[in-house]
Parts: structure tokens; sequence; C-alpha cells
């Protein structure tokens, strides 16, 4: 009866989970992660809410290489993905005949495998003294004394693999979908393949890489098991700082700060990357 | 701020705020205001008075993994099935303590809040246990319990912070030196080749624990590792910097530092006796002692609050010994801190019989130090490290 009398209700009533579960598990972390990141003082001593932003001037100030090796890392380990993914999509998509749901379980098949032991698996294939590395020596693409191990390279191609199905799923989804009498269509208007693809297939396949790159990227900014295992001190990520700032300098409020900011930065990259490609666009189903 | 609070409170706010959990009264109260350590948080009184004679049904004893003999044909704990059986006190052992600093963190928020852990006993780190003891989250051993405490190798009788040993007692020692691969380099003594020699370049890896990285090249540059003073720590700290810089450490590890020296991808690393001393795949890795101090780090059994004090120190005057704690050594391998488990580990591993690692020498032990305890838990030096460390 009240909702009867009251229709406009029923949308907020059905929203109410929704709203309650973003509060529970959004915002009130969020409020409180910005609070911490407020405080000053030591584990000892206890921390206090201070307005401490000298946690987010040291954040910027003391730590500024480690945002910018993250950025960077992520960026080219999304660039990456994409270039491996894309081809990979759309022979999955549009070649893939019966074997489509194979082929796609077996992009998703690492997954079964947990993310460490994944990438530990990695400093074994990467060995100084594997296989990989053998090969590459007698090929000379590393030096005699070079190594994959504990380098740059070695840290970005982790990232990559361990990110890569986040990117190749929304890519075939989207390529998926594409209707294929538009490239027929294409073609028949007498478009070379490469022009078709370029003016059609590309551009129906936007809210894919949309989807693609943010999902890589995104956690790949954050992440700290790839440069923890396969990389150097050199190599640490922004991810590593707030793990050791949290769990073994226990300076909680830098770490909060630290978070923050990471959150901030990502977001405003992802706000300017929807507007260069037009969020409407991007965000519009392919069909 | 609000008006006033009770003590209790304090605790559990700063505690909470450790931990980051989201309670609402903290929001409200304007801040995690006071400390872990509040007027009152004294190392507890009155744990000898209160003592009952009484054995528990149960012992829980939380350890490092592998750290206990273990029957690898069973999969049993022979020295507990004994003390079961001799005391019909039943043990659930947990192997749960990986990093000092990621167990205290677990379990804060409770010792804080003075809840109960379930825990009996628990082993930590030197400078963990004197944390420990220092917030009052531990309680006095029952001492007339412990009659074989007389067994305690007379180096290990006094730290610091607990100077009579009146809550702590050893569980296992070692040594921090320098492993090295004799084929690749050849023997390695000296924490200058390893921070500095151009052939060992990317094959280097140093550890995470504070003590043992920065305690060597603090005896290296001729300081005193056992009484720190910030001067000395820095200097350290910026030749371990250099080295990060010039790419001649490849990594700062935990126990995993075997791996990369039994694949090859490390040539000399510091290390820990025992994971050496119980021999790695690659018969070419060994062990050595640095003649400008190795360090010698201890253990340490504890009682946490609300543990049963009888129970446990039952339990560790039984691991006191000679002949279980032989039983122990002869799997663990590293130093055993009671006196005459060396005559008694021939009967469990003849191997292990005059084994320096296991049973260091007078003149092994004469260029050890102790790493100053308060220094490794100190907030500012631990900040430092963790930027040299890579964060």
């Amino acid at each position: 009866m009240f909702l009867h009398r009251h229709p406009r209700l029923i949308p907020y009533l059905l929203l109410l989970p929704g709203i309650l579960f973003l509060v529970v598990f959004f915002l009130v972390p969020m409020y409180y992660l910005g609070f911490t990141s407020l405080q000053s003082g030591d584990l000892f001593a206890g921390y206090r809410f201070t307005w401490a932003w000298d946690n987010y001037r040291d954040a910027f100030t003391l730590y500024e290489g480690h945002f910018l090796r993250s950025l960077q890392y992520a960026g080219l380990a999304t660039l990456f993905a994409f270039v491996i993914s894309y081809p990979l999509a759309y022979w999955i998509a549009f070649r893939g005949g019966r074997w489509k749901n194979l082929l796609l379980l077996l992009v998703i098949a690492p997954f079964f495998v947990t993310y460490l032991i994944r990438t530990l698996a990695w400093k074994t294939i990467l060995a100084d003294q594997g296989i990989v590395v053998d090969v590459l020596r007698a090929l000379h693409l590393v030096g005699e004394d070079g190594r994959l191990l504990a380098t740059t390279t070695a840290v970005v191609a982790g990232i990559t693999y361990n990110y890569l199905p986040f990117m190749a799923l929304p890519l075939y989804v989207s390529l998926e979908q594409i209707d294929t009498r538009l490239i027929e269509a294409a073609e028949d208007l007498y478009a070379s393949s490469v022009r078709a693809f370029l003016r059609v297939t590309l551009p129906l396949s936007l809210p894919g890489i949309f989807a693609g790159t943010l999902l890589t990227f995104i956690p790949a900014a954050g992440d700290f098991i790839n440069a923890e295992l396969l990389g150097t001190p050199r190599q640490l990520m922004i991810g590593n700082v707030i793990q050791s700032q949290f769990k073994e300098v226990a300076d909680y409020p830098q770490a909060a700060a630290l978070s923050f900011v990471l959150m901030a930065g990502i977001l405003l990259l992802v706000l300017l990357y929807a507007r260069a490609v037009g969020s409407e666009r991007a965000t519009r189903t392919a069909a | 701020m609000t008006g006033r609070i009770t003590r209790r409170e304090l605790i559990r706010r700063g505690a909470a705020g450790g931990v980051l959990l989201g309670f609402p009264s903290i929001l409200a109260a304007c801040g995690g205001s006071g400390g872990i350590e509040g007027e009152g948080a004294e190392p507890s009184e009155t744990a000898a008075t209160t003592v009952s004679r009484e054995l528990a049904n149960r012992l829980v004893f939380a350890n490092w993994p592998f750290y206990i003999d273990v029957n690898e044909d069973t999969n049993e704990r022979p020295s507990l099935n004994q003390f079961t059986k001799e005391t019909g006190v039943e043990v659930r052992y947990l192997e749960e303590v990986n990093d000092n600093e990621e167990w205290f963190g677990k379990y804060q928020a409770q010792l804080a809040a003075g809840d109960d852990i379930d825990r009996d006993i628990v082993v930590l780190t030197d400078w963990m246990a004197a944390r420990m003891i220092r917030l009052g989250y531990v309680q006095r051993l029952d001492k007339e319990t412990i009659s074989n405490a007389s067994n305690l190798q007379e180096a290990l009788q006094s730290p610091g912070w607990d100077p009579s040993r009146d809550f702590s007692m050893p569980w296992q020692s070692g040594l921090t030196g320098i492993a090295y691969n004799k084929k690749t380099i050849g023997k390695v003594t000296t924490i200058d080749q390893l921070l500095n020699d151009p052939k060992l370049k990317g094959k280097v890896t140093c550890l995470t624990e504070l003590p043992d990285t920065v305690g060597l090249v603090m005896a290296a540059q001729g300081a005193d590792p056992s009484t720190v003073d910030a001067g000395a720590f820095d200097s350290a700290i910026s030749a371990l910097q250099d080295a990060v810089d010039s790419g001649q450490i490849r990594r700062f590890t935990g126990n995993d530092y075997t791996e990369d020296l039994d694949t090859g991808n490390v040539w000399a690393c510091m290390a820990w006796s025992g994971d050496i001393a119980a021999g790695l795949k690659n018969p070419d890795i060994e062990f050595t002692g640095v003649d400008t101090g190795s360090h010698l780090w201890t253990d340490n059994m504890v009682i946490p609050n609300g543990g049963d004090v009888f129970t446990a120190s039952t339990y560790m005057n039984y691991v006191y010994d000679p002949v279980v704690a032989a039983r122990i050594a002869a799997y663990v391998y590293f130093i055993s801190p009671v006196v005459g488990a060396e005559d008694e580990i021939a009967q469990f591993d003849e191997e292990a019989v005059g084994n320096p690692l296991i049973f260091p020498t007078e003149d092994m032990l004469s260029s050890t130090f102790i790493f100053d305890a308060e220094a490794s838990d100190n907030p500012e030096y631990k900040e430092k490290f963790q930027a040299v460390i890579g964060a």
C-alpha cells in the first residue's frame, strides 16, 4: 500500500542494496583511508588526526620516481597486452569457428593457477642459467654476462603476461558483436581490407579497447608482485612502497596518503583518456 | 577533543587505527589519540603469583615454518608427540610466523585490547620479543618450573631487553654470514667484496631483515652494531645505497635467497647458517662467517597474554632437556641454545656431530655480534632501511 501511494520511491528501493554495498565497501573505507592519510604520529605513541598534509607532500617529493615508474611500466604493459591481444581476439572472433570456446578457455587458463605461482614460474623460466637466456645469448640478443631476470624487461613482461586476459576478453566481446555484413558492405564499396579494418572494424571495437586498456592499466599501476619477484630495488613500483610503508615501517598515514595519490592519479588519467576517446563512443555497444 | 576516556579505550583506538579497521566510534571521537603504550602498559607483574600449577589440556604453539623436528615418513613431530606422552598435554602446533612484523600486525589489535589470542607460546626474533615485553603483551615465565633453564648457553643468558630471562627463553639461534658459490666465484669472506667486487655485479643478494644486513655492514665498517649510533647507521645505509644504485645488489630477500643460490642467479649473498648447514641442492654452495663479525641472532619463546603460563613453562622446561634439544637441533640445523645438546646429537644425526654451524666453536662465537634490539625497532632507522631496500 505504501508503495502504491508513493510510486516514485520504487526505483530508490530497488537501488538500495547496491547503494548500501557501495557505502559499506567503498565510501566508508574511502573515508577512513582519507582520514588515516591525514594523521601523524608513530606506531607506539599512536596516530592522531592532525590534518597532516605533510603526508601528501612526502608522497610527491619522496616517491615521485616510484609513481612515474609505475605509470610507465603499466603503460608499456598495457600497450604490449593490446598489441598481443588484438590479433588474438580478432582471430578467435572471426576465425575461431567451433573452437571459439576452447580458445577462450585457453586465454583464461592461466587464471586457474594463482597469481603468485604464475609469477614465480617466470623466475624459473627467465633464470640466468635457464633455457631462455641461453638461447638469447646464443643469438647475441643479450650479452655474454647479460640476464633477463631482475631487469625492467622481466618486470614489464611479467605484468603484460599477468594482465593479458583482462585485455583480450573485452576485445573479443566487442569484436565478436560486430555485424560482419558491415565489413562486407565496406568491401563491396571498394574499400581495401586494410581500409575496411581501419574504418569499420577498429572503430566498432573501440568499446572493447577502452574497457581492455582500463582493466589492464588500473591494476597494473598498483601491482607490486612482479616488481618484487622479477625486479631489483631499482624496478620497485609504488605498490611496493605502499606495502612496505604499511607492513614494515607501520607508517599507516603515509601508506594511506600514497594510496590516495595513486587513486587520484589513475582517476585523472582515466578521465583524460575517456575524453580523448569520447566516452559516449567508448561505452556505446558495438551493435 | 572529547573529554576523558579510559585507558582501555585509548588502547583500542590506537590499535584499531593501526590496523585500519573502520570502527565508526573512532571516526566519531576525532581520531585515534593515545597510543598502544598507555599508562599501566607495564610488563605484567601478576603472572608469577597467579599461576595455577595445573596443566591445561592443550598447548597452542606458534612457530616459524620448518623449525621443529619432523619425521619425514610419518609427517609426525616426534618431540611434540613425546611431550604429549609425558604430560598428557595435546600440542596444537601452528607454523604461522613468517615474518615478525607481519605476525605482530595480525594480532596487535587483540593484544592491545587485552584479548586472548589463543596462543600459549610464540617464537619471535630478539627485537620483536623485546617489543612484546616493552608493550606488556607477554607474561612472566614460571621460572621455578623451568629448572632446565640452567642449560641455557651462557652467551644468551642476559640480553639487554630481558636481562634475567624473566619473559623469554631462546628457541634457536643462528649466524648471519655469507654464502657463496665456490665454483663460480670462489670463497667470499668480506662484506666489502660482496658490495664492491665488479665480478659479483648483479649476483649478490642481501636480507630484508634490518639487523642482519645493516649489522653486517656496520661491523665491516668497524662500527659496533650492538650499540647503534646514528652516524654509523647512516654510513652503513649509504654503503648499501651505493651498492643498490650501481646494480651490485640484485635483490633483498627473505628465505627465498636459497632458491637464487641453487639456480645460480646469485653467486654470493648474506645468508642464515641453518639454511646452508642443512645443505642446498647445489653442492657448490658453502657458508662462512664474516671476519669483521657475523650476526648472532636468537628467536625466543614468549607467552602472550592469555596463554597458560604453567603449561607453556612446562613445555619450555621440556625442550631444555639436552636430549630433546638435540632431537630438534638434528632437524633444524640452527644453533641450539641448550648446553649438552651436542653430546646427545649423535643418536639422532651422525653428520651433525662437530658441525660448527650447529655447534659453533668459541673462536667462531668470538667474532660475532648481537644487534642492538632497540635500534632494530626504531621507526626512523626502519624507514631509512626500507628506503634503501627499495621502498
